[in-house]
């Protein structure tokens, strides 16, 4: 499962950022790989599709966000917590 | 060239269902923000909204009215008669002829829309009423003022979402000044509040889940609200020589364009629309009192908005006072230059300034004076109105005091 969501989310951020899903590490932030602040609520939208939860974010308060959008690393453990929860 | 007056108001809002009404509301800094009351409401995750409570359109209007009537063309049609009334203009012959309506919108019909796409789509009918499209049209609003007063001149809709209203004054202004007009009706007004049109809005996810604070720093985003403006700009000399009440002067307008982002604001294009009303209206930063701000409560308008005021005012910014009534009345997208200009009125024929309410936590970034939650009585003789659309369009006007 954990594989799992982490080979979506980079499915989904690389084709934000119009990369392959190779070029996409774990370490990067959004802003690196060139995604927007349009581009990074397109990519919780896809999320959220993706595995039919809802994501807590705020595009006015990024920070104070449960959801930690710091690094493609962050953004899948923070999925991985969502989907965890909803299947709890 | 004509100067330009304004001789009558007109508006129903989460504030008031008149003038006075929203003005006593603006003065004591009231909030008219509130839990969202319509269909499929819990499906939503914003729940909050400058909503028109107690509307009752059933008995305003007739079922036939009703048939053609969205929800924009009745608050439209309300303002208006509130402010024709206020104007005292009758309208025939040749005051007809070169009298016309010019109105913002951003949404039109969207109630009307969302209704009927429910219909086919989710309830599965083949059919809807006769009159879907002419309720929804953009423009329908500014039809049945012009077909309700015999407004036969110049009429059209503006719709640049956010700054709407305030592109439709700036026409009718601009129309009156270089002669092409006697009168306008003029303003603004909006209905997005059902559930497809706050579910969009949600998407962005740059709305508040409590309220609307802008300039605090503890600001989370807007809220909508719902409503219409309605004004009756008329050449000076017209007004003068019937002996109309005056209720202030537009002596200056500006528009730009960012040609950059389509949701992310500029500094430079805020600032050059500022300073351009400024020159249009041969007005020095020292002699503005008064800005009622765009101030959505956002974190990105209301920094760049201080940024731009900074920009054009220079060091007469430290003392301008700016309010942001959003707070109060929540975001009218299309309509809320118009009702903003309420509080741009009462600053000049008043001398009341409307609070920013809900301001908590001042923010180094909006360090400008945002006359935090309390009304201040203070004598102005010049203010501007701002307003800045998503796709980067920029309006803003300048009135004066009635001499």
């Amino acid at each position: 499962m954990a594989e799992n969501v982490k080979d979506k989310v980079i499915a989904i951020i690389a084709e934000q950022a119009v990369l392959d899903e190779s070029d996409v590490s774990m370490d990067q932030s959004l802003e690196a790989l060139g995604i927007d602040s349009l581009g990074l609520v397109e990519s919780i939208f896809a999320i959220e599709e993706a595995f039919d939860i809802t994501v807590p974010f705020n595009a006015n308060e990024p920070e104070q966000s449960e959801f930690d959008i710091s690094s493609v690393a962050s953004i899948v453990a923070a999925v991985e917590k969502l989907v965890a929860e909803q299947t709890a | 060239m004509k100067r330009v007056v304004i001789t009558g108001a007109g508006t129903v809002n989460a504030l008031g269902l008149s003038v006075p009404a929203t003005m006593e509301a603006m003065r004591e800094g009231r909030c008219g923000i509130s839990e969202l009351n319509f269909r499929d409401v819990d499906r939503l995750a914003i729940k909050i909204g400058g909503q028109v409570h107690n509307w009752d359109a059933e008995n305003r209007f007739n079922r036939q009215q009703i048939a053609l009537y969205d929800r924009f063309t009745q608050f439209t049609l309300h303002a208006a008669k509130e402010a024709i009334g206020q104007s005292g203009l009758t309208f025939i012959g040749e005051l007809a002829a070169t009298s016309g309506v010019i109105l913002g919108t951003s949404g039109g019909g969207l109630t009307t829309q969302d209704e009927n796409y429910r219909v086919v789509y989710e309830e599965g009918k083949n059919r809807v009423h006769p009159f879907v499209v002419p309720k929804l049209m953009n423009n329908a609003a500014c039809s049945h003022v012009s077909m309700e007063y015999n407004l036969k001149g110049p009429s059209f809709t503006v719709a640049t979402a956010c700054a709407s209203s305030n592109h439709a004054m700036g026409q009718a202004f601009n129309m009156i000044r270089c002669g092409m007009a006697t009168a306008m009706v003029t303003g603004g007004s909006e209905s997005m509040l059902c559930f497809g049109g706050v579910k969009a809005w949600e998407g962005l996810r740059v709305m508040s889940k409590d309220a609307c604070r802008p300039f605090s720093l503890n600001r989370n985003g807007m809220v909508q609200g719902e409503g219409a403006t309605v004004f009756v700009f008329e050449d000076y000399d017209y007004a003068k020589a019937r002996g109309a009440d005056i209720l202030a002067e537009v002596i200056g307008f500006a528009m730009t364009s960012d040609a950059s982002d389509i949701v992310m604001p500029s500094k430079q294009g805020a600032a050059r629309a500022i300073s351009g009303a400024m020159k249009d209206a041969k007005i020095n930063a020292e002699d503005i009192g008064y800005i009622n701000a765009h101030g959505t409560g956002t974190a990105a308008n209301d920094k760049t908005e201080c940024a731009a005021v900074a920009d054009a005012l220079g060091h007469h910014a430290d003392k301008v006072m700016m309010s942001s009534t959003k707070s109060m009345h929540g975001h009218l997208i299309g309509g809320t230059g118009a009702v903003e200009l309420l509080a741009c009125i009462m600053a000049l024929r008043d001398g009341v300034i409307a609070p920013t309410i809900n301001y908590e936590e001042p923010d180094p970034e909006c360090a400008l004076d945002v006359v935090p939650n309390e009304a201040r009585d203070v004598p102005v003789d010049v203010v501007l109105s701002n307003a800045f659309a998503f796709g980067g369009l920029n309006a803003v006007l300048a009135l004066r005091k009635a001499a």
